[in-house]
C-alpha cells in the first residue's frame, strides 16, 4: 500500500499535447476514480502511472520514490486492463501465478497465493480452464485475481466493466468495492462511466480535454459542481441548464419565465447566467410555473417526465406518479436551495 | 372463397425427367465440380500415376519400357549415389530448415519494431522471394564463381584469406554455398508470415507480462513463442516440403557436383531420367520421396492441431 502523487503531469504524443498539467493526491489506501468522457486522457495517465507511457513534463511518485523513470516491474503495481490482456496460452492458475514465477517464489509459496486469491474471487473451480473457455465476467476476475496474486502497492484499473453486460456489471462493481475494503490496497480506477464513479469512488476525478475539472468525494462534486462541464458529466439523469439573467434575485429565463433562487451573489445581479436544475430537484406545485408535458416515462419508482418550459425542454423526475396525457399542463417549481448558478461566459459556478 | 383461392394458386406444370435430374442438388454439385476435376485430373493425378507406374517399368527415352517390379527399387537400393543423395537431400533441408527459422524470426521480430521507413524495409525483404530462382541462381553463380567471386575479393581485401575460395568446386564449401544460397531465398516466407502472426498477438499481453515483471527475453519465450506456434507449424510444414523438393537452385549452381556432393534427391531423379534416359529409374526416385514428404506432411497435420488452449468458446 502506498500513496500516489502526481504533480503538474503532462503528456505529448509527437507535437500533440494530450495532457495538459495534472496533479492529483492520492493518499494511501484511497480509492480513486478518474472520470470523463472518452479520449479526455484517463487512459494516457494511468498508463503513466504503471509506466507503460513515459512522462513528458512533471513528476509521478509512488510511496515517496518519483517514479518518472522507473521501469514498470520496479513500481510494484499490478493493472487490470480492459480486454483483461489474459495469457491464451495459460490456464487461469497459471495466469495468476506468472508473476510470481517470473520471481522465482518458491511452488508451495505460488500454490498458498493463488488459491486464497481464488477462493476471494470465487475462482477455485476454474483453475484449470484456458481464457478461452471462461465466460466474460470470468475472465474479468481472473484478470483481478492476477492483480490480487501480486500483493502490490497500488491497483490500476482502466476500465475493467466495460466489456460486461449491465447486469453483471452492477454485480461486479459491489464485488470490486467489497474487495477493496478487504485488501485497503491504494487503487486508481478509469471509467467514462460517471455511475460507476458515483457509487465506487472514495474521490473522484473529473477529467475533461487532459485537465483534471474538479476532484473531490461523489457528494461534493454532485452538491457542489465548480462548472458546467461537472455539472452535467454528474448525476444522472444529467442536470439542466437553461440561460437567462438574474433580476432582483430572481432568475428570468430568455422567455421571460421567473424561476426562484434560493440566494443570488450580489454579483450575480443583471449578468448572463446559467440556471442548473437537477431533474430530481423539481417539484409539484399548484403555485409553480406552468410547463407542458411532452413525454412521460415511468420507471415503476419514479417517473421521468420531460416537459416544456416555453421553447425549452426539461426533464423531470417525480417520486410520485403522474396520471396526464403528453400535451397536458402541469405546474412545477424548483427547489430554489438546490438549485445552481453557473456564469454564462466563463462556465464557472458563481458562490452565493 | 376457396374456389377463387384455389384457382389462383400456379398451376402445377408437368417436369420432364431431364429437368427433374438437371435440378437435384447433387447431380448439380457435380456437374459444377467436372471441370475443376478434370483439370486436377489431367496436370495432377495423370501425370502423377504416370511417374509411380514408370518406376516400375525399364523405360527408356525412345523406348517403350516393359513392366519389371521393383527391380529399379532393388538396383538403387545398392546404388551409393542414390544414398547419398538421400543423405544431401536431408542435410540441406535440415540445416537451411532450421537457419531460414531462425534467421527468419530474428528479421520479423526486427520489422515488428517501430522502424524508419518501415513499408519500404518490408517490400526489400520480399525480393528474394519474388525474382525467380533461375535469375537469382544466375546471380549467386557470380557471387560463388571460382576467380571472380564478390565474397572472395571482399574477403580478399579484409585480408581474412589469401587466395581464392573454391565456393562450388569443393564438395564441403559447396554444401555449404547451395545452402546459404537456399536460405537467402527462403527467408523472406518465412519472415513475412511470421510478422503476419507477429502482428496479430495484442499489444496489451506484452504490456501485462511487462508489469508481471517479464524482461524482454522472459516475453519472448512465454508470450511471442507460444502465442507464435500455430504460424510456426504452418510456415516451417511449407518451408521443409519446398527445400526437400528444391530442384532449380541446385540445377543450376551446380548440377549436383561436385563429385555429387550437392546431389538432391530431386536433382538426381532429373539427371537419370533425362539426360542420362533412364526414365524409369529416375521416376523410381522420385517415387522414393513420396514417403518422406507423407512424413512430412502427418508431422505437420499433428503439429497443426490447434492448441489446447484455442479450443472451445468465442472471443
Ligand atoms: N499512442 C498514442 N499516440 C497518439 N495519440 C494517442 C496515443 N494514445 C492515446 N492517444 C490520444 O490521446 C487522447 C487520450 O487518449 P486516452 O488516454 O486513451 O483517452 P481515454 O482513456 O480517456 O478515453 C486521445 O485523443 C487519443 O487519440
Ligand atoms: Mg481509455
Amino acid at each position: 500500500m502506498a500513496a500516489v502523487e502526481i504533480r503538474d503531469v503532462r503528456k505529448s504524443f509527437g507535437a500533440t499535447p494530450i495532457i495538459h498539467g495534472v496533479s492529483i493526491d492520492i493518499r494511501d489506501g484511497e480509492f480513486v476514480i478518474l472520470v470523463g468522457p472518452s479520449g479526455c486522457g484517463k487512459s494516457t495517465l494511468l498508463r503513466m502511472i504503471a509506466g507503460l507511457e513515459n512522462v513528458t513534463g512533471g513528476e509521478i511518485r509512488i510511496a515517496d520514490r518519483v517514479v518518472n523513470n522507473m521501469p514498470p516491474k520496479e513500481r510494484d503495481i499490478a493493472m487490470v486492463f480492459q480486454n483483461y490482456a489474459l495469457y491464451p496460452h495459460m490456464t487461469v492458475a497459471d495466469n495468476m501465478a506468472f508473476s510470481m514465477k517470473l520471481r522465482g517464489a518458491p511452488q508451495a509459496e505460488i500454490e498458498t497465493r493463488v488459491s486464497k486469491a481464488a477462493g476471494i474471487l470465487g475462482l477455485t473451480q476454474l483453475l484449470d480452464r484456458f481464457p478461452r473457455q471462461l465466460s466474460g465476467g470470468q475472465r474479468q476476475r481472473v484478470a483481478m485475481g492476477r492483480a490480487i496474486v501480486r500483493d502490490p502497492q497500488v491497483f490500476l484499473f482502466d476500465e475493467p466493466l466495460s466489456n460486461l453486460d449491465a447486469k453483471l456489471r452492477v454485480a461486479m462493481r459491489t464485488e470490486i468495492k467489497e474487495l477493496h475494503q478487504r485488501l485497503k490496497t491504494t487503487t486508481v480506477y478509469v471509467t467514462h462511466d460517471q455511475i460507476e464513479a458515483m457509487t465506487m469512488a472514495d474521490k473522484i476525478v473529473v477529467m475533461h480535454d487532459g485537465i483534471v475539472e474538479q476532484m473531490g468525494s461523489p457528494l461534493d462534486l454532485y452538491d457542489r459542481p465548480d462548472n458546467v462541464f461537472v455539472a452535467g458529466f454528474i448525476g444522472s439523469p444529467s442536470m439542466n441548464f437553461i440561460t437567462g439573467r438574474v433580476e432582483n434575485g430572481a432568475f428570468v429565463t430568455g422567455d421571460g419565465i421567473r424561476l426562484p433562487l434560493g440566494g443570488a451573489p450580489a454579483a450575480a445581479e443583471g449578468r448572463p447566467v446559467i440556471y442548473g436544475l437537477r431533474p430530481e430537484h423539481v417539484s409539484l406545485d399548484d403555485n409553480g410555473v406552468p410547463v407542458e408535458v411532452v413525454v412521460i416515462e415511468p420507471t415503476g419508482s419514479e417517473t421521468q417526465v420531460v416537459v416544456k418550459l416555453g421553447a425549452q425542454e426539461l426533464v423531470t423526475v417525480f417520486r410520485e406518479r403522474i396520471g396526464v396525457q403528453p400535451g397536458a399542463q402541469i405546474r412545477i417549481s424548483p427547489n430554489p436551495a438546490l438549485v445552481h448558478l453557473f456564469d454564462e461566459a466563463t462556465g464557472k459556478r458563481l458562490v452565493a | 372463397m376457396a374456389t377463387t383461392a384455389a384457382l389462383s394458386r400456379p398451376a402445377p406444370r408437368e417436369t420432364t425427367l431431364a429437368e427433374r435430374i438437371l435440378q437435384d442438388r447433387n447431380v448439380l454439385g457435380i456437374l459444377f465440380m467436372l471441370p475443376a476435376a478434370a483439370f486436377l485430373f489431367l496436370f495432377l493425378t495423370y501425370p502423377l500415376g504416370l511417374g509411380v507406374y514408370l518406376g516400375f517399368t525399364d523405360t527408356r527415352i525412345g523406348r517403350a519400357g516393359v513392366w519389371v517390379g521393383f527391380e529399379n527399387y532393388e538396383s538403387l537400393w545398392g546404388d551409393s549415389v542414390f544414398w547419398l543423395s538421400v543423405f544431401n537431400t536431408f542435410l540441406y533441408t535440415f540445416v537451411a530448415s532450421i537457419l531460414k527459422f531462425m534467421l527468419g524470426l530474428w528479421l520479423a521480430l526486427l520489422l515488428n519494431e517501430h522502424l524508419p521507413f518501415k513499408a519500404l524495409i518490408r517490400a526489400i525483404v520480399l525480393l528474394p522471394w519474388v525474382v525467380p530462382t533461375v535469375l537469382s541462381a544466375i546471380a549467386f553463380w557470380w557471387i560463388f564463381d571460382a576467380q571472380f567471386s564478390i565474397v572472395t575479393w571482399s574477403l580478399q581485401k579484409l585480408g581474412l584469406v589469401q587466395g581464392s575460395i573454391n565456393w562450388l568446386g569443393d564438395p564441403q564449401i559447396a554444401r555449404a554455398s547451395v545452402i546459404a544460397a537456399n536460405v537467402w531465398r527462403g527467408i523472406p516466407f518465412v519472415a513475412i508470415t511470421l510478422l503476419a502472426g507477429l502482428q496479430t498477438i495484442p499489444p496489451s499481453l506484452h504490456e501485462a507480462a511487462t508489469l508481471d515483471g517479464a524482461t524482454s527475453w522472459q516475453r519472448f519465450w512465454h508470450i511471442t513463442l507460444p502465442m507464435l506456434s500455430p504460424i510456426i507449424a504452418v510456415v516451417m510444414t511449407f518451408s521443409v516440403l519446398f527445400t526437400f523438393t528444391d530442384f532449380q537452385l541446385i540445377y543450376v549452381l551446380t548440377r549436383g557436383g561436385p563429385l555429387n556432393a550437392t546431389h538432391l534427391m530431386a536433382t538426381l531423379s532429373f539427371q537419370r531420367a533425362i539426360p542420362g534416359g533412364q526414365l524409369g529409374e529416375g521416376a523410381a526416385i522420385a517415387v522414393a520421396m513420396v514417403p518422406f514428404l507423407l512424413g512430412a506432411i502427418m508431422f505437420s497435420y499433428f503439429g497443426l492441431q490447434r492448441r489446447r488452449w484455442q479450443q472451445g468458446g468465442q472471443d
